[in-house]
């Protein structure tokens, strides 16, 4: 258990003053409290599991040759539903591709998708939320309103109509990732722009924001300098989770028809190709919607576990 | 309370207005040449184009347009669906009923069954039953929606036969199913907050002050606990019903149920604009309708707050 006491006292607290950089330096016992979460977080078996299983994921995507020898493209009609076997560990789906390969180079798509969506609304969020917060008044009300307007669309509906926009030459829908993308990122942004906005309402009352005001510190540095490092957390932990539900998200889309369509590779490409054939043989299924799940579940535990160690009243 | 309900009617006509709007514009954007499409590939005489034109006022900007679309709206009228000329309003009749039903039977078995695995998990904290609510919820959040309906579809209705498999012809049991599917990932939510909600109010000085005073524990849990640890779940509660009355595309698209998402999914699909903007807008009043009604509950809930 680190100790309490020092959890009160961050360094950027401490950074308020200016004589603050060479107070941090002095060899001293105390930890920061990012320190401690890091600590703290290690020797979580929950999080080492977690973050265990992206990595492998993360390898996957950059480097799928790595994995799965098969070539995920090379379909014959011939092996068409074959159960899984030393050849092609997780069978052949309806065309006779090998699955293992297919999810294998699947994850790159998926997991790409998720991320950027994650990051880029993270990015809207936290840039709306600070202003909101930190300036409040007219600012925030109109913010808010424009946060209310975006939540009022109901996810699927906004997601569908955004994509249908995304059109070829000759009309058709495009069915790369980049529709996908857009939409996810417009529509992902709200709630973690809300907490943002709350946490910074809640920070910029920090009696070390005060000090650095009456210090004279301006608005710039207030913002980024005090408020936002520390206003960060519970927008990192909700963007955390939210990357699983954005991936599971993907594939709903791809399974109402309108999100990545073939020739790209995605888990939800798969699963959606294999719903018409569920009742002769399920591996084709089982395998990419066992992927899309494991890797939700990682990325919720590794959002508790990180809310859990950055969160000191838990303690 | 009265006024403090009158600023909130009043802040939800700008939110109302913009979604609307914003969705007005991006079905008039995505569907391209309106009279055209209504013809197809043959040429469009240009007597008709005109008339057409001057009649749903094709040629005037975009918030001119709007305008007229809200002027019917406040009088009632929804438009007309631009495939098969139904009134907008009859669809919705007809589609609403069916999506209550749905929600109705999946709000009722996540709040039941949510609450009820949620308070036991919490009260029991690290133990067995803990770690099995943990666990079942954490899996029903992890896989997709769509997964789990199918597979319920194949399992459950197609092979053990014991739901019907898809349609509405079977009264309450084929309305059973999709209900359940559907309440299932709230339900998840619902326990995981119920079970954090219970184990900190757990540790409250009032429950020890109750303990001390010798209460006995079924009503420091029933009475004491319990009304506290709900005010998060019924916030979710209620903007999860919002949700559930919005109707559900994916569901309803698997189990065939025509309702308010199979209308919308379809409107989206045949670019029936008029029907699609409809819908939404219906959405968006439920939704804002139940932000509200929610705000309003916590007040009932939790005495310390208080509305001006």
């Amino acid at each position: 258990m680190p100790d309490v006491t020092n959890t009160a006292v961050t360094p950027e607290a401490a950074a308020a003053t200016p004589a603050a950089p060479q107070l941090s330096k002095k060899p001293e016992k105390s930890r920061s409290l990012l320190q401690d979460a890091v600590r703290d977080l290690v020797r979580r078996p929950l999080f080492l599991i977690a973050s265990g299983i992206i990595f492998v994921l993360l390898l996957m995507a950059a480097f799928p040759t790595f994995f799965a020898s098969a070539d995920p493209q090379l379909c014959e009609l011939s092996r068409s539903l074959q159960k899984p076997s030393a050849d092609a560990w997780f069978g052949y789906d309806a065309r006779g591709c090998d699955v293992y390969a297919r999810t294998i180079h699947g994850a790159r798509t998926s997991i790409t998708v998720g991320v950027l969506a994650t990051v880029g609304s993270a990015l809207i969020a936290l840039l709306l939320g600070l202003v909101a917060g930190f300036y409040g008044r007219w600012v925030d009300a109109l913010i808010s309103r424009g946060i209310d307007i975006v939540m009022g669309i109901p996810f699927l509906v906004g997601a569908i109509v955004i994509l249908n926009t995304f059109r070829d030459d000759d009309g058709f829908r495009t069915g790369g990732i980049w529709g996908v993308l857009t939409a996810l990122t417009v529509l992902g942004w709200m709630s973690m722009a809300r907490i943002m906005r709350s946490t910074v309402i809640q920070t910029k009352q920090a009696d070390y924001v005060t000090a650095a005001r009456s210090l004279g510190a301006s608005t710039g540095r207030l913002m980024f300098r005090h408020v936002l490092p520390n206003a960060l957390t519970p927008l990192i932990v909700l963007a955390t989770i939210s990357l699983g539900v954005i991936i599971s998200v993907e594939a709903t889309l791809s399974f109402l028809g309108v999100g990545i369509q073939e020739p790209t590779i995605s888990w939800g490409v798969m699963i959606n190709q294999s719903l018409g054939r569920i009742r002769e043989a399920l591996h084709p299924l089982l395998f990419p919607a066992g992927f899309v799940s494991v890797t939700v579940l990682a990325f919720i535990m590794l959002g508790d576990a990180v809310r859990d160690a950055l969160d000191p009243k838990l303690r | 309370m009265g006024r403090y309900v009158l600023r909130r009617l009043l802040q939800m006509v700008p939110v109302i207005i913009g979604t609307t709007f914003l969705v007005f514009a991006l079905v008039t954007e995505m569907g391209g040449d309106p009279v055209q499409n209504l013809y197809g590939e043959r040429p469009v005489p240009e007597s008709i184009r005109v008339a057409l034109t001057a009649q749903y006022h094709l040629d005037d900007p975009l918030p001119v347009r709007y305008g007229y679309y809200v002027s019917g709206l406040l009088q009632g009228d929804f438009g007309t669906s631009l495939s098969g000329s139904r009134p907008i309003s009859e669809m919705i009749a007809d589609a609403w009923p069916e999506t209550l039903k749905v929600a109705g039977i999946a709000f009722v078995f996540e709040m039941v069954v949510g609450v009820a695995a949620g308070v036991l998990a919490g009260m029991r904290r690290g133990k067995f039953l803990d770690n099995l609510v943990l666990l079942s919820t954490l899996t029903v959040i992890a896989v997709p929606i769509f997964v789990l309906g199918q597979t319920a579809q194949i399992f459950l209705g197609v092979k053990a036969g014991i739901f019907p498999v898809s349609g509405t012809n079977e009264g309450f049991m084929s309305y059973l199913l999709p209900g359940l599917v559907l309440g299932s990932v709230s339900l998840a939510y619902i326990a995981r907050l119920a079970r954090a909600s219970v184990a900190e109010n757990l540790r409250m000085d009032y429950v020890r002050t109750a303990k001390a005073k010798g209460l006995s524990p079924t009503r420091i849990t029933g009475v004491h606990v319990l009304r506290n640890s709900l005010i998060p779940v019924v916030t979710f509660l209620g903007a999860d019903l919002g949700t559930l009355m919005g109707g559900a595309i994916v569901t309803e698209r698997i189990f065939n149920i025509p309702g308010v998402g199979y209308n919308l999914f379809k409107a989206i699909q045949i670019e029936d604009g008029p029907a699609l903007v409809g819908f939404v807008t219906l959405l968006v009043l439920v939704y804002v309708v139940m932000a509200l009604v929610v705000d309003l509950l916590y007040a009932v809930l939790d005495p310390r707050i208080r509305y001006a």
